[in-house]
C-alpha cells in the first residue's frame, strides 16, 4: 500500500483504539453482574412479563456500579469518566441484551441535558433514581427534526411514536419548534401505549399528548443542535452495543460447532463453515476499531465526530445483522426456536440497524460530510 | 505500555522526545539537500533511526515500535530520501524480521544494512509448481558438500527476482522426515553460478515475476537462517509478518484503491449515476473501516498484545482493492475499454496510484492470491483465532519422500 493519496478530507488523528485498564475493569465488573442478573432465559422470561424493563438490574447497574453517572461531570454528582467508559458499558449490554433503559438515558438524554446544561436534571439522572428519555421516534436520525408535538396555551399536544426508553422514563424531553420541554411520567393528558415491538428486549412506547403540562427546559437554536449532538452519541453508543452483540452472536456459534456432530465430525471442522466465521470475525474486529474510534471522538470532542458517528452506524449496523443471521443459520433447526436465545439476538440486531438511522441514510450523512456528491441526473 | 525492546540498558526507556531529539541531530549533522541520497540512509540507519524497535547496531535504539511512524513523518517533512520500501517490500517485510530472529550477530551485520537502505534487493525463493498454498511440500533440495550446501530444484512466481542481490529460500535437506519437519532456511546468493532467472508474463502483460531453476547453485553454511531441519519454522514467522507488512500499518484516509475511486467520482460529475452513489459510499465505508482495523492493529502491536489481525487485514485488503478497482472501471465507463499497454516488459515501480486504472484492477486480482491465498487466510483465522479443527491432513507424518506426487 502505497501513502499516496488525494486526500480531499484531511486524516484526523486517530487516538486511542485500545481498551484501558480502567475500561477492561468496568468490563469485567458489568459482565459479572450480568451472567449473574441477566442470562438470556431470565431476559426471554421478562420480555413475556408485565413490565418488560428490568428495574431491579437497573437500580443496581446505576446506583453500585455507577453506569448512570459515567458521563456526568463531578460536580453534578458524575462519575467524570468519558463516552469511552459508557461504550464499553453498552457494549456489554448489547452482549446480553439487557432490558435497561441505559441508551436512552445514560447515554442520548445525559448527553441533551449536558449540552443544555440542565443541571438539576442531570445530577438526579446519574444518581439513577430517575430515568430520563428524548421524545423522539427510535428511528430518528441525528440531524432531522421530527415535528408531532405542538404548543397550545402553553401546553403540549400530539403524538410521539415508537420512543425507546419511554417505558420506564420519570421524565420525557419533549423538542417542539425550537423548544424543549420536560413532560412528567404522571402528568395529566399524558398516555403512554407500549407496542409490541420488534425488538421484545427493548420496549418502545407510543407517546400522546393531549394539553400536556409540561416545563421549558431551553428555547433557541442551540436546541435543535444539542437534540443532534445527543442523537450523535446516540449512534455511538448504539454502535458499541451492536459490537458486543456481534461478538455474543460469533463467540456462541463458534461454542455450538465444536460440540455439535453430523456426518461422524464437529460441524466446526467443515471449511465452508469455518472460512464463514472467519469472515464474520474480520467484519467484528472492524466493528471494533471503528466502534472504538467513534467512542474515543465522542469523548474527546473531536470535530472528526459526525464522520466517525456515521462511519460507526453505517458499518456496524450491517456487521450485526450478519453476525445474528449467521448464528440463527449456524444453529440449524434450534436456532428457530423460541428456546434459544438466537432470536432475541436476531431481533435486538435488526431494530439496532435501524435504529437512529439505517447504514443507508448514515451513508447520504456521509456523502454530504466527506464531499462524495450524489447524481445530478 | 510494554517494550519489546531486545536492546539491553539505556534503549527501552528512550521515549518519543530522545527520538526527536536524536532525529534533529541526524538533520543538523547531515542536511539532506548536501548530502548524498544513500549516505543520508546509512547515516540514518547507523543513527538507530532506520527501525527504532531494532537493536542498536542493527538501525534501531531498542525503542518503541509505534515510535517509528514520528519518526518517518518528521524526517520525510525535513525532505530527507525514504528508503523506497515498494521496491524492497520483501526484504523490508519478510527478510528482515526473519535475519533479526533467527540470524547470528555477524549475518545481521552484514545484511540489514543494505537491506534497508535499499542498496540490496531481496527476493523469496518459497512456491514451487507443487507447492504453493501447501508451501511445506518444497521439493527443491539442499544436499550437504563440504562446508556448504548443493541446491537443485525450481522455484515459481518470484517477484522481482531480476532485480534481487539475495533471496530467502526454504529448501529440503532430509527427504526421509515427514514434510514439515526436513526443511532448512538459506539466504541464495542471487548471482551465484546455477541460479537462473526467467520472466513469468503476467495478467497485466508485465513480468513482475519469474521462474527460478537452482542448478547445482552452492550455498556456504554461514548462509543458513536458523538450524538444520527448522526451516519451517523460519518460514512461518516469515509468512507472519508478511501478512502484516501487506495489511497493516498507518494509512492517511482515503489511501490506495478508495482515494482513486473517489478521485475518479469527484473529478467526473457527469458519470455519476444514484445506482452508483451508495456503492462507492458503501466501499468508502469499508475502506475507512479496514484503515481504523489497521491502525488498531498497529496499536496493540505497539502496546506488545500480538494480535492475528494481519491475516484479517490481508484479507479485507485483497477483496476491498478488487471490488474497489472494479467499480472504478465501471465509473469511467468507455475509457476503461482502453488498457494503454499489454507489451512484455519488466514492471517500472511506480506508486499504484499513478498506474492506469485497468493495470490497477488487473494488478488487484492478485492481492488475493500472493502471500498466501484468501483461502488459506480464512483458515488461519478459523483455526488460530476461533480454535475450529484443523483441516485433515493425512500428509503430515509420513516420510516426504513417501508421499503421493
Ligand atoms: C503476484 C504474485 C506474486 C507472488 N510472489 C511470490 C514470491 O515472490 N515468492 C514466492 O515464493 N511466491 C510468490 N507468489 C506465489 C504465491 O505465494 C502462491 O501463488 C500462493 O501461495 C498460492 O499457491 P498456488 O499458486 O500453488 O495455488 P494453489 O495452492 O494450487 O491453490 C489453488 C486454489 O486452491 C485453493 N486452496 C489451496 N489449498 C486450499 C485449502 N487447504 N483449503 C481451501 N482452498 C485451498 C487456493 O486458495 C486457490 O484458490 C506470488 C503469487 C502472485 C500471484
Amino acid at each position: 500500500m502505497t501513502a499516496a493519496t488525494t486526500s480531499h478530507t484531511a486524516t484526523p488523528r486517530t487516538g486511542d483504539l485500545l481498551y484501558t485498564e480502567i475500561e477492561d475493569d468496568l468490563r469485567s465488573s458489568v459482565r459479572s453482574l450480568l451472567d449473574k442478573r441477566s442470562s438470556w432465559d431470565a431476559v426471554l422470561a421478562r420480555t413475556e412479563s408485565a413490565d418488560t424493563t428490568d428495574r431491579e438490574l437497573w437500580r443496581t447497574l446505576a446506583g453500585e456500579v455507577g453506569c448512570a453517572a459515567l458521563a456526568v461531570p463531578e460536580d453534578l454528582g458524575g462519575a467524570g469518566a468519558s463516552w469511552r467508559e459508557v461504550a464499553v458499558v453498552a457494549e456489554e449490554l448489547g452482549r446480553a441484551v439487557a432490558p435497561v433503559p441505559f441508551l436512552g438515558s445514560a447515554g442520548i438524554a445525559a448527553a441533551l441535558l449536558l449540552a443544555l446544561g440542565e443541571r438539576e436534571l442531570l445530577a438526579e439522572l446519574a444518581s439513577g433514581e430517575l430515568v430520563v428519555a428524548l421524545a423522539v421516534p427510535f428511528g430518528t436520525v441525528p440531524g432531522e427534526r421530527p415535528v408531532t408535538v405542538e404548543l397550545r396555551e402553553g401546553r403540549l399536544s400530539g403524538t410521539v411514536l415508537g420512543v425507546a426508553d419511554a417505558a420506564a422514563a420519570h421524565v420525557l424531553l419533549v423538542p417542539v419548534g425550537d423548544a424543549l420541554y420536560a413532560v412528567g411520567s404522571k402528568a395529566n393528558g399524558l398516555a403512554r401505549h407500549e407496542i409490541v415491538s420488534l425488538d421484545m428486549t427493548r420496549p418502545l412506547v407510543d407517546l400522546v399528548l393531549d394539553g400536556t403540562d409540561a416545563r421549558l427546559i431551553a428555547q433557541g437554536p442551540q436546541v435543535h443542535d444539542a437534540v443532534t449532538d445527543a442523537l450523535r452519541i446516540g449512534a455511538v453508543l448504539l454502535a458499541s452495543e451492536q459490537l458486543g452483540l456481534a461478538e455474543r452472536c460469533l463467540d456462541m456459534t463458534v461454542e455450538y460447532l465444536l460440540v455439535r456432530r453430523q456426518f461422524g465430525r464437529v460441524l466446526g471442522s467443515f471449511q465452508a463453515l469455518k472460512h464463514r466465521l472467519a469472515d464474520l470475525w474480520v467484519l467484528i474486529t472492524q466493528a471494533r476499531a471503528v466502534a472504538r474510534y467513534a467512542a474515543e471522538c465522542a469523548a474527546t470532542g473531536s470535530p472528526d465526530l459526525p464522520v466517525a458517528a456515521a462511519l460507526a452506524q453505517a458499518h456496524c449496523s450491517v456487521v450485526v445483522q450478519q453476525a445474528a443471521e449467521e448464528c440463527i443459520q449456524m444453529h440449524g433447526g434450534i436456532g428457530f426456536t423460541w428456546e434459544h436465545p438466537a432470536h432475541l439476538f436476531l431481533k435486538r440486531a435488526k431494530s439496532t440497524a435501524i435504529a437512529l438511522g439505517t447504514a443507508e441514510r448514515h451513508r447520504a450523512a456521509l456523502a454530504g460530510l466527506v464531499g462524495i456528491p450524489g447524481a445530478q441526473r | 505500555m510494554t517494550s519489546t525492546a531486545t536492546a539491553p540498558g539505556s534503549s527501552g526507556s528512550l521515549d518519543a522526545d530522545g527520538l526527536a531529539a536524536r532525529v534533529q541531530a541526524l538533520l543538523d549533522d547531515h542536511d539532506p539537500a548536501t548530502t548524498d541520497r544513500i549516505d543520508f540512509l546509512r547515516t540514518r540507519f547507523d543513527a538507530g533511526l532506520a527501525w527504532v524497535h531494532y537493536p542498536e547496531g542493527l538501525g534501531g535504539l531498542g525503542a518503541d515500535p509505534g515510535l517509528q511512524p514520528e519518526v518517518d513523518v518528521a524526517l520525510a517533512a525535513a525532505g530527507a530520501p525514504d528508503n523506497r520500501p515498494h521496491t524492497n517490500i520483501i526484504g523490508l517485510g519478510m527478510a528482515a524480521p526473519s535475519i533479526l530472529r533467527f540470524g547470528t550477530p555477524d549475518q545481521q551485520r552484514r545484511w540489514l544494512r543494505p537491506l534497508w537502505t535499499g542498496e540490496e534487493i531481496w527476493c523469496q525463493l518459497f512456491s514451487e509448481p507443487g507447492a504453493g498454498s501447501d508451501l511445506a511440500n518444497v521439493a527443491t533440495s539442499a544436499r550437504p558438500d563440504g562446508d556448504g550446501w548443493v541446491v537443485n530444484g525450481q522455484k515459481v512466481w518470484t517477484s522481482l527476482a531480476h532485480d534481487a542481490t539475495w533471496a530467502i529460500l526454504v529448501a529440503r535437506t532430509d527427504p526421509a522426515l515427514p514434510k514439515h519437519r526436513g526443511l532448512t532456511f538459506f539466504v541464495c546468493d542471487m548471482s551465484a553460478p546455477g541460479v537462473d532467472v526467467r520472466p513469468l508474463r503476467q495478467i497485466t502483460g508485465e513480468s513482475e515475476f519469474n521462474e527460478v531453476y537452482l542448478d547445482d547453485v552452492r550455498i556456504p553454511d554461514d548462509q543458513r537462517l536458523g538450524e538444520v531441519g527448522q526451516g519451517w519454522a523460519v518460514t512461518q514467522n516469515t509468512l507472519m509478518n508478511e501478512r502484516v507488512a501487506i495489511g497493516g500499518g498507518t494509512i492517511p484516509r482515503e489511501s490506495g484503491a478508495i482515494g482513486e475511486l473517489v478521485k475518479a467520482w469527484r473529478e467526473h460529475p457527469e458519470r455519476r449515476t444514484a445506482g452508483l452513489h451508495d456503492q462507492v459510499l458503501r466501499f468508502w465505508v469499508e475502506a475507512e473501516a479496514g484503515r481504523l482495523t489497521a491502525e488498531r492493529l498497529g496499536q496493540q502491536q505497539a502496546a506488545g498484545l500480538p494480535g492475528p489481525e494481519g491475516s484479517g487485514a490481508k484479507l479485507t485488503h485483497a477483496r476491498l482493492n478488487q471490488q474497489v478497482s472494479a467499480l472504478e472501471l465501471d465509473l469511467l465507463g468507455d475509457e476503461a475499454l482502453r488498457y494503454g499497454d499489454y507489451s512484455a516488459r519488466r514492471p517500472v515501480l511506480v506508486a499504484h496510484a499513478d498506474s492506469p486504472a485497468g493495470w490497477r484492477y488487473l494488478r488487484a486480482k492478485g492481492n488475493s492470491i500472493e502471500g498466501g491465498t484468501s483461502e488459506i487466510m480464512r483458515n488461519i483465522i478459523a483455526e488460530r483465532v476461533l480454535g475450529l479443527p484443523p483441516e485433515a491432513r493425512a500428509d503430515k507424518d509420513t516420510p516426504w519422500k513417501e508421499l503421493p506426487r
